[in-house]
C-alpha cells in the first residue's frame, strides 16, 4: 500500500476480545498458524474454558477516504469487531487510535467514557446489520437521526429538522415520510435511514456491518450505489463488513480476510480475488467463483 | 393489623435506614438513592414512597399537611392523615404557611414554602430516561455519564407530532447541571417553584423503591431546546371563579347542559374562598 504523508485515520493495534477469561492453555498455547484446529482451540473457542476468542490481535490501518473491506465466514468476528470499534463492547486488549483525536496519539480504548461517547457521536458513524439495533423503530425517521445530532451537543429543533431533512433526502427517503416510524419502512428503507443517521455529523469515519444482507438483490444495488456515492461526494473513510465477496469487489480497495478471529490474509482487493495467498482465502474465492 | 405500638407506625431500625437514604439523597441532588421500600397499608394507587419520608421523618412538634393534586379533602389525602395522624397525635393543617411537614401528590403549593419546611412528593416513574431505556443497569450508566440525549430526544419527537413541548406533568429538569430528574408530575407551572426553592423538597417512588432530594436553594432547569425554550401552561388570562385570581395553576370545569367552562383554583387551600 502506498502511504500518503498523512497519518492514517484509523489505526488498530492488536486488538483482542474474549468472550470469557480463559485460561493457561488457550492464552499461552494459541499458535499463529491459520488451521482451524490450533492450540487448544477449535475454531475460536476453547473447550477446556469455554472461553470465546473472538479477536484475536487484530491489526489494521485505514487511511482518510479509503474503503477497507473486511470478508469472513460466519462467526469469524466481523461484527465484533465494528462494536469494539463503536464502543458498543469493551475490547479486551489492544489500541485504537483515530488521527482526528487527539493527533491519533491517544489510544481510545482508554480514554474516559464521556471522551469515547463523544468520538462514537463525532467521529463515527455505524450501520448495523440488523436495523432494530441501529434504529428506535417507533420514532420518527426525524427523531432518529436527531439522536445523534443530539448526543453531540445539539438543541436547535429548527437546525436538526433541516439537517435530518437533508440527510432523509440523500439517502431518497421522500419528504412525505420523514414524520414516520422505522417499523413502518421496508427494509432498503431502514438501511437508508441508518445510512443518514450515521452521516449526521459528517464523521470522517463509517462502520457498516453487512449493511445489503437480507435485502433483495435489487435493492441491494441501490444500497451499494448510495455507498459508493457518498464515498465519491464526501470522501468518508469505511471500513465495510461483508460475507459476500461481490459486495467486497464492489466497494473496497483494500480488503483483509478473518478467519476464527484473526487476519489471515490483507492486501488489494483485486489481488486478493485473483490471487489469494492462503488455503482458506483460496476455498473462500474459489466456492464464489 | 395494629402496629400502631411505634410512633409513626415504624419502628426506629426502619426510619432510621430511611433517613439514611434521604442523607444521601440531600448529599446528591437529583440522584435516585435505592431504598427498602416496605409494604404500607395503603392503596397502590396513592404511592407509598411519599408516605415512607413522612413517617419517617415526622416529630411530635410536626405540623403536617396532604394535599392530593391540590386538594386537602380528597379520599387519599384524608386517609394517610388519618394513618398518620392515628400512629403520632399531630396537628393537621390544610394551610402551607402553617405546616412544616407537607405531603402532597402532582402539585407544589402556590403559597411560596419557607426554610422551615419540607415538601414531600409522591413519585410514580423516578426514572425519567426509563421512556427511551427500557433498562435499569443502562440507564444507571446513562445518569453516570451523564448522558441525557434520550430524555431530549423524547422532547424533540413530542415537538415534531405536536408543535410544542406537549409531555404536561413530569417535565424532566436538570438538577444543579448534574442530574436529570423527574420532577413528579406536577404540572409544568410547578416546575419554576422548584428553582432555588427554600424548602428541602424530597422525593420518594415506592414501587420503584427510589428516593431523592431538592435540597434548598438548588438550581433546578426544565430541559427545553434554543429555539423551543421551556413554558408553563397559559391559561389566556383566565381567574379563578370563586376568588378571582390570576397566575396560579387553574382547573378548567365544564357544564355539559349549558355548555359554559369557567376556571377554579387548583390549589383548594390557596382559594381566597376559603380564606380563614
Ligand atoms: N456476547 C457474546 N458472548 C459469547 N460469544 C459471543 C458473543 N458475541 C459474539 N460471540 C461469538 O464471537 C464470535 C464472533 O461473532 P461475530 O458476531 O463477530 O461474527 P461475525 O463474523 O459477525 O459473523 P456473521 O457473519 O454471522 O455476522 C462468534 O463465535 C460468536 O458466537
Ligand atoms: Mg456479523
Ligand atoms: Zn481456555
Amino acid at each position: 500500500m502506498i502511504q500518503q504523508q498523512a497519518g492514517a485515520l484509523l489505526k488498530v493495534r492488536n486488538l483482542t476480545k474474549r468472550f470469557g477469561d480463559g485460561c493457561p492453555q488457550c492464552l499461552e498455547g494459541l499458535g499463529t498458524g491459520n488451521d482451524a484446529e490450533e492450540g487448544p482451540l477449535h475454531h475460536n473457542y476453547c473447550p477446556i474454558c469455554g472461553t470465546v476468542h473472538a479477536l484475536r490481535d487484530i491489526s489494521l490501518d485505514l487511511w482518510p477516504g479509503e474503503i477497507l473491506g473486511i470478508v469472513g465466514e460466519s462467526g469469524s468476528g466481523k461484527s465484533t469487531l465494528m462494536r469494539c470499534l463503536y464502543f458498543d463492547q469493551e475490547a479486551t486488549e489492544g489500541e485504537f487510535f483515530l488521527d482526528p483525536f487527539d493527533g491519533g496519539k491517544a489510544n481510545v480504548l482508554k480514554v474516559s467514557a464521556q471522551a469515547r461517547r463523544a468520538i462514537r457521536h463525532t467521529l463515527l458513524g455505524m450501520v448495523y446489520q440488523n436495523p432494530v439495533m441501529g434504529l428506535r423503530m417507533n420514532y420518527s425517521a426525524v427523531a432518529n437521526i436527531a439522536e445523534k445530532l443530539i448526543a453531540a451537543g445539539s438543541r436547535n429543533v429548527g437546525t436538526m429538522t433541516a439537517r435530518a431533512s437533508e440527510l432523509l433526502d440523500q439517502v431518497n427517503i421522500p419528504l412525505r415520510r420523514m414524520g414516520e416510524s422505522p417499523s413502518r419502512f421496508s427494509g432498503g428503507m431502514q438501511q437508508r435511514v441508518q445510512i443518514a443517521k450515521a452521516l449526521s455529523n459528517r464523521p470522517p469515519l463509517l462502520l457498516l456491518d453487512e449493511i445489503t444482507t437480507g435485502l433483495d438483490l435489487s435493492v441491494q444495488a441501490k444500497v451499494l450505489d448510495l455507498v459508493r456515492q457518498l464515498q465519491a461526494d464526501l470522501g468518508i473513510g469505511m471500513l465495510v463488513v461483508s460475507h459476500d465477496l461481490g459486495v467486497i469487489r464492489m466497494l473496497a480497495d483494500r480488503t483483509l480476510v478473518m478467519l476464527n478471529g484473526r487476519v489471515v490474509e490483507s492486501g488489494l482487493t483485486d489481488q486478493i480475488l485473483e490471487d489469494p495467498q492462503d488455503p482458506y482465502t483460496q476455498d473462500l474465492v474459489h466456492s464464489l467463483l | 393489623m395494629n402496629h400502631t405500638t411505634h410512633f409513626a407506625f415504624f419502628d426506629e431500625g426502619s426510619k432510621r435506614e430511611i433517613r439514611r437514604a434521604i442523607l444521601k439523597a440531600v448529599a446528591i441532588p437529583g440522584y435516585q438513592v435505592p431504598f427498602a421500600s416496605r409494604e404500607m397499608p395503603i392503596a397502590r394507587g396513592w404511592g407509598t414512597g411519599g408516605l415512607q419520608l413522612t413517617l419517617s421523618l415526622v416529630g411530635l412538634n410536626d405540623t403536617l399537611k396532604v394535599i392530593d393534586q391540590g386538594a386537602d379533602d380528597s379520599v387519599n389525602a384524608v386517609s394517610i392523615k388519618a394513618l398518620v395522624g392515628a400512629s403520632t397525635g399531630i396537628a393537621m393543617t390544610d394551610q402551607t404557611s402553617q405546616a412544616t411537614l407537607i405531603q402532597s401528590r402532582h402539585r407544589i403549593p402556590e403559597v411560596p414554602l419557607t426554610e422551615n419546611q419540607i415538601l414531600v412528593l409522591q413519585v410514580p416513574m423516578p426514572e425519567p430516561l426509563r421512556p427511551i431505556e427500557a433498562s435499569e443497569q443502562v440507564t444507571k450508566r446513562l445518569h453516570a455519564e451523564k448522558e441525557y440525549s434520550g430524555a431530549y430526544l423524547s422532547l424533540f419527537e413530542d415537538i415534531l407530532r405536536y408543535g410544542t413541548m406537549a409531555a404536561g406533568a413530569d417535565h424532566p429538569v436538570m438538577v444543579e447541571g448534574r442530574y436529570v430528574m423527574a420532577p413528579s408530575p406536577i404540572p409544568r407551572f410547578d416546575n419554576p417553584k422548584l428553582d432555588k426553592n427554600p424548602a428541602l423538597i424530597l422525593l420518594g417512588a415506592g414501587r420503584e423503591k427510589k428516593i431523592y432530594a431538592v435540597p434548598p436553594y438548588t438550581q433546578v432547569k426544565s430541559l427545553d431546546f434554543e429555539d423551543h425554550p421551556f413554558r408553563v401552561e397559559d391559561f389566556g388570562g383566565a381567574h379563578c371563579s370563586l376568588c378571582g385570581t390570576q397566575g396560579v395553576f387553574l382547573d378548567e370545569l365544564y357544564d355539559p347542559t349549558t355548555g359554559r367552562t369557567w376556571h377554579q383554583c387548583n390549589d383548594t387551600s390557596f382559594c381566597g374562598r376559603n380564606a380563614p
